[in-house]
């Protein structure tokens, strides 16, 4: 996976990890991936149905010591 | 590229949680894209308010208005469990420990993400607020404007 940057969103809560996801995606070019780890228990969800609104493709999320990572491939 | 989606709030009350709530709604749709405008009427115009205080001429009841009135966000109280006063420095206590975002500063990124903020005007005569009292960089408008924005709204709430 080509993973063009890495944000990390730990430790901080609702609306933050996806209002700074918004804007790191915002400087990518289609096709380029973004990794996020964040420790919010929301952002799966939120996450998930972000990428979905937005055209972009979750392509794979994992729980690792209790950071959630997400990679989202910009749509 | 798709037309742009819609999200309006009417932000009618005046408690720190409330607006939090809002906020918080209209941040994440701006995130999502959408276009956000939040209507500010009655009480919900107090987060609004600059904290310093302004000099404008008043008649003695929108003086009273002035003075009973939080001046700004971090002033307002809590819908629930205010306790006088101390209820708000309890929960931003708690939110400082869990690392939520202040109300003064969810209004300043909705500024930073192009959310339109609007005062109604028609509320601000009859709590006597004048416009040099709100933040810069805010509209003015009725109910006309803001059934303009929300009959094209995929979200419409009233907090």
């Amino acid at each position: 996976m080509n993973v063009k940057q890495v944000l990390d969103v730990k430790g901080i809560a609702c609306p933050m990890p996806i209002v700074k996801t918004k804007k790191a995606i915002r400087q990518l070019e289609t096709g380029e991936v973004l990794e996020i780890h964040a420790t919010d228990k929301g952002a799966k969800n939120d996450l998930t149905a972000w990428a979905k609104s937005g055209g972009h493709e979750l392509l794979e999320h994992i729980e690792e010591n209790d950071v959630l990572k997400f990679w989202i491939k910009k749509g | 590229m798709t037309e742009k989606k819609r999200t309006t709030i009417i932000l009618f009350s005046g408690d720190y949680d409330k607006a939090m709530a809002a906020y918080i709604i209209a941040n994440g749709a701006a995130a999502y894209d959408h276009e956000v405008t939040i209507f500010h009427t009655f009480w919900g115009l107090n987060a609004l308010r600059k904290d310093e205080q302004v000099t404008v001429k008043k008649g003695f009841m929108e003086k009273m208005f002035a003075k009973m009135m939080p001046r700004g966000a971090d002033k307002m109280g809590l819908s629930n469990m205010n306790f006088a006063g101390f209820g708000p420095k309890m929960i931003k206590g708690v939110m400082k420990k869990h690392n939520a975002v202040p109300l003064p500063d969810l209004i300043e990124m909705a500024q930073d993400q192009d959310i339109k903020l609007v005062a109604c005007t028609m509320t601000m005569d009859l709590l006597g607020l004048h416009q040099e009292e709100l933040l810069d960089g805010i509209e003015y408008a009725g109910v006309a404007a803001y059934l303009a924005d929300a009959e094209d709204g995929k979200v419409n709430l009233f907090i």
